[in-house]
């Protein structure tokens, strides 16, 4: 909801507090989420992710959470689906160029930035553009297998 | 400036020590030369004559010609084709790469075609909305954004890969650009997102229309701040407005060109207002030169490309020299008499 999604950006700091916790949780959880099988996990957990996402930030599941490097505003709601913006268009009053009655998602991201402790530097790096595979998939679970402590490998004799 | 190896086409140039492409845009660049590139209005036709016509009227007044794709989401020959036709004649493109209508298969097959014939500039852009253009019903693609294109750019040229990691068995030899607009919102920004483009692998930055130079200045002294002064060339878009008409839907219609009154104002009060229009432009130009950090002018004359040479000569910034034409140096081959096309019964 797009007054949800400003309201979000406008709380970008409290936000990044509560996430903070919360991918605690589940990477400490790794162990139980490999016990279940991730791919089993994988629909019931990007359901609620689309719920919650949804509310909160117009998420559109690309599968690849950047929210904390782009101010707490999600940067697949840009008709262009700029990862790095803003672009060049961006209107005098900080509307987008394509969509004339919303606000430009990284005029709004720019701002929802400086709230931030570490998404004040996060935007400032390139982000790849995002891996179509992914798409409709679970950021959390993905968050959980790439964050989890890695075995240590074994040297081969 | 004259190098003493200039092209022979079909025949690249030596690429000099420090250099990524043999292209003449860097060498000017590198060697303290005020650049000047103009913006080509690419036809609505497949008659290369007329693309030929329409480079031939910048002869002797630009560096480089920018080969625009689909500019404004509107469709014309392509920016490859363009660049394809040029560089045969010797020309020396700028190829503009839009992320709107091609994905990454697409676009790096052109980054390779296009270096492969003779293309040395190549510029990354994010690209127009679909909704701004002539095909608003069409599917805008935008798999990369202007970033991730300038980072595959520069990996397929420096490291020898696609993004795939898949090898490049010879690499493209290209210097690559993008674009700023240090009169979009938000200002304070713009400056930041510069840095991004040059740590994505921006070389060269060609900006959007400066009307306001007090802003350009402010911008400048912020990206020289961010210490990137040293790091990437930038050419100042100018281009001269035919009336105060146009200045205002300029200004109402195209996102992210800032027109101040006081310019609206003086087009108003002109007797001919596209002499004026001109002469702001030349002003511009002679302004911007003096800012430190300013590599050169990148000229969009639109619909008006025949007002290029007088606004040039008229800066003076080009002190006398004479940039590279097919034709300039008797030695040189001229531009190929291409008869029109002539329909075919089938």
């Amino acid at each position: 909801m797009y007054a949800v999604r400003r309201w979000s950006v406008r709380h970008a700091r409290g936000l990044e507090i509560v996430y903070a916790g919360f991918e605690r949780v589940v990477v400490a959880l790794h162990p139980l989420w490999k016990a279940i099988g991730y791919e089993r996990l994988e629909k019931p957990v990007a359901a609620v992710e689309q719920v919650v996402k949804g509310f909160l930030f117009d998420c559109q599941m690309c599968g690849q959470c950047a929210l904390s490097s782009t101010g707490m505003s999600c940067s697949m709601n840009c008709p262009k689906t700029i990862r790095n913006g803003p672009c060049g268009g961006v209107r005098a009053n900080g509307n987008c160029e394509v969509k004339p009655e919303m606000r430009c998602v990284w005029v709004e991201g720019f701002a929802g930035s400086q709230r931030m402790r570490e998404g004040r530097d996060a935007i400032k790096v390139v982000q790849f553009a995002v891996d179509a595979r992914l798409k409709g998939k679970s950021s959390w679970l993905k968050v959980a297998q790439d964050k989890a402590p890695k075995p240590v490998q074994e040297k081969a004799a | 400036m004259k190098f003493d190896d200039e092209p022979v086409p079909g025949y690249p140039l030596p690429i000099l020590p420090g250099h990524t492409s043999p292209g003449r845009l860097e060498r000017v660049l590198r060697s303290g030369g005020f650049a000047i590139t103009a913006e080509l209005e690419p036809p609505d036709s497949a008659d290369p004559s007329e693309v030929y016509r329409r480079a031939k009227v910048f002869d002797g007044y630009v560096d480089a010609i920018n080969a625009t794709d689909g500019s404004g989401a509107n469709c014309h020959m392509s920016s490859l084709a363009v660049c394809a036709l040029l560089t045969r004649v010797g020309y020396a493109p700028v190829m503009q790469i839009s992320c709107r209508d091609k994905n990454r298969i697409a676009i790096q097959g052109d980054i390779l075609g296009g270096a492969a014939m003779g293309v040395c500039n190549m510029l990354c852009l994010s690209g127009d909305g679909v909704q701004s253009g002539d095909h608003p019903q069409a599917k805008p693609v935008f798999d990369l954004d202007c970033m991730s294109l300038l980072e595959i750019g520069r990996d397929m040229r420096d490291a020898h890969r696609f993004q795939s990691g898949r090898k490049v068995t010879f690499a493209p030899r290209v210097f690559f650009g993008a674009a700023a607009n240090p009169f979009g919102q938000p200002f304070d920004w713009r400056a930041q997102r510069l840095a991004k483009k040059v740590e994505a692998g921006a070389q060269f930055i060609q900006t959007q229309y400066c009307y306001d130079v007090p802003r350009l200045r402010t911008f400048m002294q912020e990206v020289e701040d961010l210490g990137l002064l040293g790091k990437v060339f930038i050419l100042v878009g100018v281009g001269p407005m035919r009336s105060a008409k146009v200045a205002e839907w300029m200004r109402s219609n195209v996102p992210g060109v800032h027109i101040p009154d006081s310019i609206i104002k003086r087009m108003a009060g002109a007797e001919k207002p596209a002499a004026e229009g001109r002469k702001i432009c030349t002003e511009i130009v002679q302004e911007v030169k003096e800012i430190k950090g300013v590599a050169g002018v990148h000229i969009m004359a639109y619909r008006q490309e025949d007002s290029v040479p007088e606004i040039v000569t008229n800066s003076g910034v080009l002190q006398g020299r004479v940039p590279w034409y097919p034709g300039r140096d008797e030695s040189m081959p001229e531009v190929p008499h291409i008869p029109p096309p002539v329909a075919v019964a089938v």
